[in-house]
């Protein structure tokens, strides 16, 4: 019981640790080059849980000061988040840009195909 | 200069190239752009310069960005270690990009040519950035920004495999640079602060927790894959080998440097050594990787064909050299470290700018058309030769003095065994360098080689300089060793 509702309570890390790793997963063990980016991709979200899920208070109110509101959520995840989603943003798009320079240049974007043609050292 | 000018140099440092960046990008020549860049890379060892002298004058600064109090607000903090690392970062700068406009001219694209000076812009920002910043999050996004810029400026090498080893490294450092802020995310939750001091002295409170050790691996892994730490160094060789020449030599001295910086300033200034190797026994893990760099990295190098993949291997196996101070954590050790850090720079500076004056006359870098080529380009390849002497750790060069250094702090350390396996894989330098220099002053120049003449000037001037601060810093050491010797007694000074 107890362990359990430890799950229970901590369930948005689940999520987290969830996302976190199999966005990594999907890096190490696909070959196509679009799909190691989409892996990125998720590996990189899963942050953005990770800061934002500590920063609500339950109850708060956006941090605007106000009558009769006492309890604010901590906004400084949300604005570092919104840093890193630009990151993420231009991360994806140099990397699927590459991808498509390797796919008119190797005429692939298959990973074990590209070694297979024996260029890569 | 005036008063407003001076107390605004910590910011200008960052950014004026950030402007000049978006300036190129709006040039259409690359005549036009290389000259703004040029300006630019100039002005900028002189506020590092600047910087350094007034801190060894009256200690650190601190610069609060947009006038928001530390630790609310965005702090850049100078101090004697950041400011030495500053200095490095921009005067290799400011020695690559004379050489960058024949270099660059020969390998990239007249269209990309703007972009490329923008990109190159970009990563001295993000470089610089990362050195002064006092705050973990502002860390990560110009880790990010020299990153995606590093990335554009490997993709434009002229071979297409250059494309591969930039998403190949864009994967990598990506993941890396994620580590990281999962890391820094951890540590935020724990504490509430992303200031550098503020966490310094938030840390001991909690330094009891799991959490906090989690966070330090995480970060610990996240910069070490930016650095290139022995089994994480994947991305490297490719990297260099197929980035333009320009770039493969300012990312080999400064690039990897700047990740170095922040590990030592996270492990010694934040956590505290002791709080890391007393629970995650660090000091081994980091002593054997080191090791297995500097023998594994040196042996690897030596069945090299190509010989910029060669010197990107001799790159990792020299950042073991690195580490391994870094690990030993003690006055000499981590004075070696320091030191190595810029001489090292200094020296790899100088061999793939020569290798790259050798690209730009014979257009390859493949060991066997090097045959001969002391006969025709005598002057590159004398300071190939001393760079390379610089590696081996040849006394009179830098590199011996770094070395030196190292072993005194291995023998301090109580490993007398390490100063052998310092001295084994300086001898494995000994046989790659060496069988360079068989190849280029041993053989008889080839039919490839015919009509092929001394680089012009604007190459081989930033070359000799290199080479000439390789001996300079091997004899003359009491910039480099006095400066580096200060900065480790604030940083174990601050670990207590």
């Amino acid at each position: 019981m107890e362990f359990s509702k430890e799950i229970i309570a901590n369930y948005n890390n689940w999520v987290t640790i969830f996302l976190m790793v199999s966005g990594l997963y999907i890096v190490v063990a696909r070959g196509n080059m679009v799909k190691k980016l989409v892996g990125l991709s998720l590996f990189q979200t899963s942050v953005y849980l990770l800061y934002l899920s500590p920063g609500k208070i339950l109850g708060g109110t956006p941090p605007i000061i106000a009558e009769g509101f006492t309890v604010y959520s901590n906004p400084l995840p949300h604005v570092l988040m919104l840093t890193a989603i630009v990151v993420g943003v231009a991360t994806l798009s140099l990397g699927l840009a590459l991808t498509v320079r390797i796919n008119e240049e190797f005429g692939t974007i298959e990973e074990d195909e590209i070694f297979a043609k024996g260029d890569d050292q | 200069m005036n008063a407003g000018i001076i107390s605004n140099l910590p910011a200008l440092q960052v950014v004026i190239p950030l402007l000049g960046a978006l300036v190129c990008a709006l040039l259409r020549r690359g005549s036009a752009a290389w000259f703004l860049t040029m300006i630019i890379c100039l002005i900028m060892p002189v506020i590092s310069i600047t910087l350094l002298l007034t801190v060894l004058d009256s200690g650190p600064i601190s610069y609060s960005m947009g006038g928001w109090a530390p630790p609310f607000g965005i702090e850049y903090k100078v101090d004697v270690f950041n400011a030495f690392i500053l200095v490095l970062v921009s005067s290799i700068g400011a020695v690559v990009l004379p050489y960058a406009r024949l270099s660059v001219a020969s390998e990239v694209k007249a269209e990309d040519r703007p972009w490329f000076y923008a990109m190159f812009l970009l990563c001295l920002t993000g470089l610089l950035g990362i050195t002064i910043t006092g705050d973990a999050f502002n860390a990560f996004v110009f880790l990010e920004i020299s990153s995606l810029s590093t990335y554009v400026l490997i993709a434009m090498g002229r071979d297409r495999r250059a494309l591969l080893a930039a998403y190949q490294y864009l994967i990598l450092g990506s993941i890396g640079a994620t580590f990281y802020i999962i890391g820094v995310g951890i540590i935020y939750t724990l504490t509430g602060t992303l200031n550098f001091a503020d966490l310094a002295a938030r840390i001991p409170e909690i330094e009891q927790t799991r959490s906090i050790l989690a966070a330090a691996a995480f970060i610990i892994v996240g910069i070490s894959l930016k650095f290139a730490l022995f089994p994480l160094h994947v991305w490297l060789p490719n990297a260099y080998a197929y980035a333009p020449s320009t770039v493969s030599a300012f990312l080999a001295s400064t690039a990897t440097k700047v990740a170095l910086y922040l590990l030592i300033r996270f492990l010694f200034s934040i956590f505290g050594i002791e709080v890391v190797t007393d629970k995650l026994a660090l000091t081994d893990i980091l002593i054997i990787l080191s090791l297995a760099a500097m023998l594994g990295a040196s042996t690897v190098a030596i069945f090299q064909h190509d010989v910029k993949r060669l010197f990107a291997y001799s790159s990792v196996a020299q950042i073991g050299y690195i580490t391994l101070g870094i690990a030993l954590a003690n006055q000499a050790g981590l004075t070696g470290s320091l030191v190595h850090i810029f001489n090292h720079a200094v020296m790899k500076g100088a061999l793939f700018l020569a290798i790259g004056a050798v690209v730009y006359r014979i257009g390859s870098a493949e060991i066997d058309d090097f045959s001969g080529l002391g006969k025709k380009m005598p002057i590159t390849m004398g300071c190939l030769l001393i760079g390379g002497l610089g590696l081996i750790g040849v006394p009179g060069t830098a590199g011996f003095i770094s070395k030196w250094y190292l072993a005194v702090g291995a023998i301090d350390a109580g490993y007398l065994w390490l100063v052998f396996l310092l001295v084994l894989s300086s001898l494995l330098a000994l046989i790659y360098v060496g069988r360079i220099v068989e190849v280029v002053w041993f053989r008889d120049p080839g039919p490839n080689l015919d009509g092929v003449r001394e680089a012009p000037l604007s190459l081989l001037l930033p070359t000799v300089l290199m080479a000439a601060a390789t001996i300079y810093f091997g004899i003359e050491t009491s910039q480099s060793v006095g400066i580096a010797a200060q900065a480790v007694e604030t940083l174990l000074g601050l670990a207590k």
